[in-house]
């Protein structure tokens, strides 16, 4: 009997790890993501003859809160039908007790997987796209409390998916769906995860706001997902991920862009933008050249903004001088 | 060596048997799982040299055998590895003790372990765990990993689903460092459509776990060892 290698090892064990979806209408086909709490992998429905995602909770993370999250993640998704946010088809309990739900199938880019070279205005209506994203689920009473690069998948023609709800924090609202009368246990799982208990800290550094790190979950609101967005419009800009260590700015930030990113991340969620559209106004603002709230421009910087803003007419008007001084020019010869 | 076990009994169970056949076919699966974690805890934990250390083993599971051992566990007390162990080192320390080790006689029959090849993996068993307790613990994974394994491919050829243990074969133990083939090279490869490809594969994999934990259950001293095992050592929750 050969030595097995480590690396053959590790992929048995892994393999043996994978669920058994026997049982269910769905066929595993292979792992495309993974993450603290759970796996993500491409399945095939049988029943309808289309492929998905299916999200399973890691073995190692089965317990009965991780369980109670993944199906309250799943309800989060199914309540906020959005075009930047996946659909979610079905959810379920495996044999061995884990819970898994299925999804569409997304074909994309993590917007942390190596930069395409796409400009700076095509990268800020793509952080535009995740701003309006994030309000909708905003006014359905949601707040995403993990947004990052790593979390934001863009699809071939530069759709912009918002995912992993995971530890999302709900908070009913006038817009939210009446709870079916038949899902007492989802009532009482919602009731359970939904109040995350004061000083539980949940988030990844760098793109969780102060409040968030120091678990004073009573004062987490939309403003702590406008810090991550402004985390991640500073790395769209500028190329910096706080979460990767050692690596700096790869690119200078325009003055008003960082101080649009410096207002998104202040420390005191009162001097934030108070809501993702509030920001996603101010980036639109940059974007059309017109001068944005947060940065007091020189008269030099308004005149080269002016410049660039209205270049065209100017040049149609400087040829048109130039060609009626011209025409005196010659008249005087 | 050990015939795939036809129940779930544990293995401590059917060493407690009277019936000789039972006795033997748990001796030999008890073997096939631990004699290299054992082989290599020798060379390496009590630096025991090649030839003395294959002696040992030997001696140390006909020991089991002959004095009845396994009698004593208690799976309340410790996990049975862990029992084993033990048993191995106190084994070790008491023929130091003798300093003299008792030679056998030419009628008891040396069990047909491969220590030729398991000497060539001494070395590099040695430079991967520096922790005693950790490199036990990884051999047996793999023995029961290469195990499960062997089981499997007994399964494939007796239900002729020789396919399926091919394709498991290239895709999930032959994954080269660039990553496994594509589901559509193998279906080119084996000439099948893709979708037949996946459902092979889907099969393969279920069953390998399925005789994977066959294999587990048959080496823990209780159900309950069984469960805490199968989470601690390939991360699933058993039913």
């Amino acid at each position: 009997m050969t030595r097995l290698p480590d690396r053959t090892v590790e992929h048995l064990r892994r393999v043996s790890e994978w669920p058994d979806l026997s049982g269910t209408r769905y066929q595993l086909e292979e792992l495309i993501g993974q993450g603290g709490m759970g796996w993500i992998f491409r399945a095939t429905d049988r029943e309808l003859s289309r492929e998905v995602a299916l999200k399973v909770l890691r073995t190692g993370a089965s317990d009965l809160d991780s369980m109670a999250r993944l199906r309250r993640e799943a309800r989060v998704l199914a309540r906020l039908e959005h075009p930047g946010i996946v659909s979610v088809h079905d959810v379920g309990t495996l044999a061995d007790g884990r819970v898994f739900y299925t999804m569409k199938l997304v074909r994309g880019v993590r917007l942390d997987q190596p930069a395409d070279d796409s400009s700076l205005p095509d990268r800020l209506r793509l952080f535009l796209r995740i701003c309006e994203t994030v309000a909708f689920a905003h006014a359905h009473g949601v707040i995403h409390r993990d947004l990052k690069p790593g979390n934001i998948m863009v699809g071939p023609y530069g759709e912009v998916l918002v995912m992993d709800w995971g530890i999302a924090k709900v908070r009913e609202a006038p817009e939210l769906p009446a709870r079916p009368e038949s899902a007492p246990q989802a009532a009482e799982e919602e009731s359970f995860m939904g109040q995350t208990i004061e000083g539980t800290i949940l988030g990844t550094p760098g793109y969780m706001a102060p409040e968030q790190a120091k678990g004073q979950v009573g004062l987490i609101d939309a403003r702590t997902d406008v810090y991550a967005l402004g985390a991640i419009l500073r790395y769209l800009v500028t190329g910096f991920d706080p979460t990767r260590p050692g690596a700096g700015p790869v690119r200078k930030a325009p003055l008003p862009l960082a101080a649009v990113v410096e207002k998104a991340q202040a420390l005191d969620p009162a001097q934030r933008y108070s809501s993702a559209l509030e920001l996603a106004e101010e980036v639109a603002r940059f974007l059309d050249a017109r001068p944005v709230v947060a940065y007091r421009e020189g008269p030099l910087e308004r005149a080269r903004r002016l410049g660039a803003k209205y270049q065209a007419a100017i040049l149609l008007i400087l040829a048109y001088l130039a060609m009626r001084l011209l025409v005196l020019v010659t008249r005087e010869l | 060596m050990a015939a795939f076990p036809q129940t779930r009994t544990s293995v401590v169970r059917e060493l407690r048997s009277r019936d000789p056949e039972v006795y033997r076919r748990a001796f030999d699966g008890l073997v096939a799982a631990y004699w290299k974690p054992v082989y290599f805890h020798l060379r390496l934990r009590w630096e025991i040299l090649d030839a003395e250390a294959q002696d040992l083993t030997q001696e140390f599971f006909l020991r089991l055998l002959e004095k009845r051992y396994l009698d004593r566990y208690d799976s309340a007390r410790s996990r049975f590895r862990t029992f084993l162990r033990l048993c191995l080192d106190r084994f070790i320390t008491n023929q130091k003790k003798a300093s003299t080790r008792l030679k056998r006689g030419g009628e008891t029959v040396p069990l047909s372990l491969d220590f030729a090849g398991a000497e060539q993996e001494v070395r590099e068993v040695a430079s991967e765990y520096a922790d005693p307790e950790t490199r036990f613990h990884r051999e047996w994974v793999r023995s029961l990993l290469a195990l499960a394994l062997e089981d499997l491919r007994r399964r494939c050829e007796e239900t002729g689903k020789t396919t399926h243990l091919a394709l498991f074969q290239r895709y999930d133990l032959e994954t080269p460092d660039s990553g496994p083939a594509s589901y559509q090279h193998l279906a080119e490869a084996f000439d099948l459509p893709v979708t037949q490809v996946t459902n092979h594969l889907a099969w393969a994999r279920r069953e390998f776990r399925r005789l994977l934990l066959e294999r587990l259950r048959h080496l823990c001293g209780s159900e309950r060892e069984f469960r805490a095992e199968a989470k601690a050592l390939l991360g699933v929750e058993v039913a």
